[in-house]
Order: C-alpha cells, then structure tokens, then sequence
C-alpha cells in the first residue's frame, strides 16, 4: 500500500486541483439535468460515487487478463451491471427518488468520468489505489454538483433538501423564487462562473490563448 | 401523421437533446471548435440515433419487456432489469457494423466520420434517447421518429455552437473564462434561445 501523501494526492487531488467537471469536461452529460433539487443531485452523487469507486476496483482487480482488444467492452459490461444494481437498489428502497432520476441512473452508464478513470487510471494501478481515485473523482463530481443544485434549489424554489428557507410569495412569505434557475440553461451559467472562480482562484488552470 | 410531425417538431426543438436534457455534452463542447467537424459529428448522430432507436424499440418489446417471451414459452418472464446492459450492448454492436459497412461500401463518408463513430458508442445523447424511449414507451412508428428527430435537434446543436466558437475565438474574454468557462455561457445561452421554442403549441 502507498504511503499516506500518495493517499491524500489520489483521494482529493480531484476535488480541486484536478477537478473532473471543470478542468476535464468529463461526466457532465447526465449531471446537470439533476440539480434542480438538493435530494436528488445527492442521490446521484452516491451513486455515481459508488459505480466509479467498485468498477475502479474490479477493473483494476482483473486488469492483467484483459486482452486490449476487448477492453473497452469489458469496461462496459462491468459498469453496466453495476449500475443495474444501483437502479434496482433504487427502485426498491427509493421509488419515488428513482421516478424523479428517470433516465439519469442509467446514463451512468455512459458517463465520461466512470469510464475515463477506468481506462486512465484503473487500467495502470493497483485496485486499493484505483478504488481510492474513484471515490476521489465522485467527490469532485459531487462538489461541483451539490453547489450547482443548492444555488439552484435555493434560489428556485427557497428550499434546501425540500425545507423551505424562505417562504415564497405565493404561500404568504416574501420570496419571489427566480423560476430561471429551475430552467435547463441556468445550469451552464452557474457552472461557467464555478469555472471562473476556480480559475481565478488557481490561476495555472487558465488556457492557453490560441 | 399529425402526431409524428408534432412529435419530431417537439424531440428537434422543444426537448432537445443537448440544451434541455444536457445528453451528449462530452462530446458536444470537446468536438465543437471546428464548423466542419462539428457537422460531420453530427450527421454521425443523426444516422446512428435514426438506427439504434427503432432497434433497441424492437428489442425491449419482442425479448425484455414483461411477458415478452411468452412465444418462447415464458409467459412470466421479465427481463427489463437487463435494459441497461442490452442497449449498451446492441449500440456498440450496430456502431461497429455501420462502421465495418461504411468502410465497405462508403468509403468517402468513412473517411469524413471516421474518427467520430467509436466515439458515438459512449455518447450520453444515444443512450439517453433509447432510454427515454423505452421509459416513454414509444411505438415502433414513434420511435423511428423520435430517434431522427433527436438526431437532428443534437446536430443542429452542435453545429449552432461550432459556428459561435468559431467567431468567439477572436473575442478578448477574461483569463478565467477563456475556452471551457465561454464555452458553457454560449451554451446556456443558446439554451435560453430554445426555450422559447416551448410555448408552441402543437
């Protein structure tokens, strides 16, 4: 086992430094989608975690019999069913969460991040390493997410996790929610200013001009 | 007939694939800086969306679906809980055959796509459009449709936001913003503009 800098680098390395939704555009293809509600942008969070972090450590695990010719297909499989496990799991202990997610639990499946890590870093390393270096990613997917659906249910409905912050107008309170942020594009706009202020903040992360 | 219309209007424009339901974004900001390229992705698309739809429609309702093997004598079987891995697995089979044919018989319009077919496999803008398919659940007539019409909405997408990267790159814009951070303003913006496609009423 690696020693313990090399644990921190794997695990929170991707947080900010190295983060996957705003420095490798990977995985955003079904993480926007559902951020309009704290609850659900969690849920997929968990679950994306999990997919990430066990096909990691399976693919590792099994990573010196894997002709190159069919890896790509392996790769698949091995996600695919875990991700049946997490819809199922879903749908049996979460239903009405899991009606909600719709489509987006399977498009797991598909998402750049799962098989990105399993093809660049799951395919070299060790399982304890690449099981660490998924959970690692699905924080950094998860961090972005979780800010994107607290402003949005915040502003959108002045609720977070469904507990109503700020009384809206139409229940008596004060609020007048801004119904932009429960629309589709208000998503891309948060996460170009996360970008920015990430950026600002580590400057070395700015492209390059062309 | 009014209703396919009504239905390829809404899959183009109303739900589309990129802007209102974020499906295929790897691809739709990595593959966009360049007008050409972007419009030979989204023919690709197109084409393989036009197949994988209506075939994966044919797949859940005569092998997954509840009850759906019953002329194999397995009236109670249910096998919908293996959708995931049979869509994935009949898309990469059909990329792969579309590619081996294009090879064979089309060799200029391989040549133009080639690189971006293995892509189409993991693109998100396929998958979900099969599983909105299937949770919608589409006739065949309506998924042949649907699955065109998607294609159409996520090329004409991606090929909008090639052209407005394209003028943008002379632009001075902020370090921070500069590439990436652009990138999703345009977007979120072209996204507004197609917003204003929901209040047609069909």
């Amino acid at each position: 086992m690696a020693n313990a800098k090399e644990i921190k680098t794997v695990l929170f390395g991707p947080v900010f430094a190295n983060n996957p939704i705003a420095l490798q555009v990977l995985g955003i293809c079904s993480a926007l989608a559902v951020t309009t509600q704290m609850t659900t942008a969690l849920v997929m969070c968990l679950a994306l975690t999990f997919v990430t972090a066990f096909s990691n450590f399976f693919i590792s695990s099994i990573r010196n019999h894997i002709p190159s010719s069919v890896r790509i297909i392996v790769q698949m499989t091995i996600i695919a069913s875990l991700v049946i496990v997490v819809d199922q799991f879903l749908k049996a202990y979460a239903y009405d969460l899991s009606k909600q997610l719709s489509v987006f639990v399977g498009l797991i499946i598909t998402n750049c991040i799962v098989m990105g890590r399993a093809e660049a870093y799951a395919m070299k390393s060790t399982p304890g390493m690449s099981f660490l270096d998924g959970i690692g990613n699905g924080l950094g997917y998860s961090v972005v997410l979780l800010v994107v659906a607290f402003i949005r249910e915040l502003g959108g409905s002045g609720s977070v996790f469904g507990v109503q912050i700020m009384p809206l107008i139409s229940e008596g309170g004060w609020y007048q929610p801004m119904g932009i942020l429960l629309m589709p594009p208000s998503a891309f706009i948060i996460i170009a200013a996360f970008i920015w202020v990430l950026r600002a903040y580590r400057p070395e992360q700015v492209e390059k001009k062309v | 007939m009014e209703h396919y219309i009504s239905l390829f209007v809404r899959a183009v424009f109303i739900e589309n694939l990129a802007l209102a339901f974020f499906l295929g974004m790897c691809t739709f900001l990595a593959v966009s800086q360049k007008i050409k390229t972007a419009f030979g992705l989204g023919v690709a698309v197109i084409v393989v969306l036009g197949i994988s739809v209506p075939v994966n429609n044919l797949v859940f309702h005569l092998l997954l679906a509840p009850g759906a093997l019953a002329w194999a004598g397995f009236p109670d079987a249910d096998l919908s809980f293996l959708g995931f891995l049979t869509y994935i697995g009949v898309i990469a089979a059909l990329v792969q055959i579309l590619e081996m044919i294009l090879d064979k018989y089309f060799p200029a319009l391989y040549n133009a796509l080639g690189i971006f077919l293995p892509l189409i496999t993991v693109n998100c803008a396929i998958f979900g459009a099969v599983a909105f398919m299937v949770e919608r659940d589409y006739t065949f007539g309506e998924s042949v449709v649907f699955g065109l019409g998607s294609g159409v909405g996520w090329a004409l997408a991606i090929t909008v936001l090639a052209a407005v990267r394209e003028k943008l790159k002379y632009a001075d814009i902020p370090d921070g913003l500069r590439g990436l951070g652009s990138t999703f303003l345009v977007v979120g913006l072209m996204g507004l503009g197609f917003m204003s496609f929901s209040g047609v009423q069909l």
